[in-house]
């Protein structure tokens, strides 16, 4: 018998573990909830998680653990994903709380509704919180892999009451719990570390909603106590500070899955009063380091994290609750006490949105298409790029429309992977290696720039 | 001004915005704006927003389901811009 360790931990049992538009949850009803769901699941080891409410989704998440289930987690909802997720897990079956956006390729449960009311509750006298052993392996995330086929990777719950724990460390939150609101999904590895696992073991609470507008970020932060952290992206904080809506007091900005200038930055905590920090990890190695963006480069290990390099210069990341020795695709610096910087990206690894890829792969995809002669994918550098974190590609088709190529490329590829722009060219210089060199993709950008009339998109 | 008169600037101000390799009387009014037929991403709903705001001096909220709807076309969107509009 493996050990164990509570499905919440750090709060009283009357505690709000999350706040809803019908009132705020606490830990004990919760729990309530997750047994009830637990006894309502299909049969069948694994479930796909497609709650988009994050109190609903983390219901769900604990009734897969304290039954010996497993939440699948993808990357994203294309009818491809799902048939291969059919393929490897068979017999798995989706919940979700919402209508899919699109047909697929098998049946979505609907959740039942939740939360017992109080007399009942009582009636039934049960307050304790189930326990799971630290083994077991509650989530599967998956990254889509330079190649597009989903790659698993199997989260145990040990592993995850230590995450949890050591971000709340790292931030502080342990000595000051925040009300936490997410603009990021739960499933994925930066929404799932900072809201779900800081509520159910950094003693945080969270709200359910996911706020998408700047107008809805305000009615999400005034249903909450302070203090308060956001946990957003770059996207999301340019437009919540260029949209001039007034926002209730925050107390913590979080950023994560693309870099975050220093300007922005600035803007956001001059704008705010409020600290904004960075977090660094990958859904492989899960979170690592957090910095505050305006103190510099270095990054600070989480308690319990270490970085190691090996004489090829690939750096592992291992600790407390780093599930195995972990390569990291950054080119990295070690410092002393274990701080780093990022040198720049292995080989030519983009991540946009949480996602990565290689602009080789993209390139392949690019002149595979029908018509295509040459191209070449370019990820303008932050200082020159028109659009915050968008690739663009050029490419020699003669006789073929941008429209069709992308099209054809959408067939192919995660659209946040699309080029704005595409722009055709007659053709494209390469080197002695074959290679078409970054100077002269960055000399056709400027033009296209210069050509657009565009000033600085920021 | 109605969602027809509308329709042609929206299309201007989302093509401008996003940098779309599509000229704005190109996309027809009912084509989806989401995922295929233009292939916007959340990332462009934000930065639409934003145009939006400025332009029309009103926020766009997303209420439950309303926002695959408000982004459904060019005509649903500039039906919820006519509507809403305060300049």
């Amino acid at each position: 018998m493996s050990r164990t360790l509570p499905l919440v931990s750090a709060r009283a049992p009357h505690d709000t573990l999350a706040w809803t538009v019908r009132g705020p949850i606490s830990v004990v009803r919760y729990c309530a909830d997750v047994r009830r769901l637990a006894g309502w699941l299909p049969p069948g080891r694994f479930i796909i998680n497609l709650c988009e409410d994050r109190y609903r989704y983390a219901v769900l998440l604990g009734a897969c653990a304290v039954s010996g289930r497993v939440s699948l987690q993808p990357s994203s909802q294309s009818p491809q994903v799902f048939a291969q997720l059919l393929q490897t897990y068979e017999g798995c079956r989706a919940v979700g709380d919402a209508q899919p956006a699109q047909v697929l390729p098998l049946q979505v449960l609907r959740l039942p509704p939740l939360g017992l009311d109080e007399a009942e509750r009582h009636r039934r006298d049960d307050d304790a919180i189930p326990a799971v052993p630290i083994d077991r392996t509650v989530a599967i995330l998956f990254t889509s892999g330079s190649t597009g086929q989903p790659t698993p990777h199997a989260k145990t719950w040990g592993k995850l009451v230590a995450s949890g724990q050591a971000e709340a460390r790292a931030l502080g939150l342990d000595a000051r719990p925040h009300a936490l609101v997410g603009t990021v999904p739960a499933q994925h590895s930066y929404g799932f570390e900072s809201t779900v696992l800081l509520a159910l073991h950094g003693g945080c609470s969270f709200w359910s909603g996911r706020p998408f507008y700047p107008q809805d970020l305000a009615q999400a932060l005034a249903a909450v106590p302070r203090p308060r952290m956001v946990v957003t992206t770059p996207f999301h904080l340019r437009s919540f500070i260029s949209s001039g809506v007034s926002l209730p007091t925050v107390d913590l900005w979080l950023s994560a899955t693309a870099p975050l200038d220093d300007v922005l930055a600035a803007q956001v905590e001059a704008a705010t009063g409020a600290p904004v920090h960075e977090i660094y990890g990958s859904t492989e190695s899960s979170q690592l380091a957090t910095r505050r963006t305006l103190d510099g480069a270095a990054w600070h290990p989480m308690p319990g994290v270490r970085l190691e390099q090996d004489e090829g210069g690939t750096t592992w990341a291992l600790g407390d609750h780093v599930e195995r020795r972990v390569p990291l695709s950054d080119i990295i610096a070690l410092h002393e006490g274990g701080r780093f910087t990022l040198q720049g990206r292995q080989a030519d690894m983009v991540n946009l949105a949480g996602k990565r890829t290689s602009l080789a792969y993209l390139n392949h995809v690019l002149c595979g298409i029908d018509g295509v002669r040459d191209g070449a994918f370019f990820l303008p550098s932050e200082d020159t790029a028109q659009r915050v974190g968008r690739l663009a590609a050029f490419v020699v088709a003669p006789g073929h429309d941008q429209a069709t190529l992308l099209a054809a490329l959408r067939q192919r590829i995660d659209p946040i992977f699309l080029p704005r722009p595409l722009v055709l060219v007659d053709a494209l210089a390469r080197n002695d290696a074959s290679k078409v060199v970054r100077e002269q993709l960055q000399r056709l950008y400027d033009d296209w720039a210069a050509a657009h009339g565009r000033g600085d998109a920021r | 001004m109605s969602t027809q008169q509308l329709m042609p600037e929206v299309a201007a101000l989302i093509v401008e915005a996003l940098n779309l390799p599509v000229k704005p009387e190109d996309i027809q009014p009912d084509d989806p704006l989401y995922g295929d037929g233009l292939g916007l991403d959340s990332i462009d709903m934000l930065e639409i927003a934003l145009v939006v705001s400025k332009r029309y001096g009103f926020q766009l909220k997303s209420d439950d389901e309303n926002n695959q709807r408000i982004f459904a076309s060019l005509r649903a969107l500039s039906e919820h811009i006519a509507s809403y509009r305060v300049q």
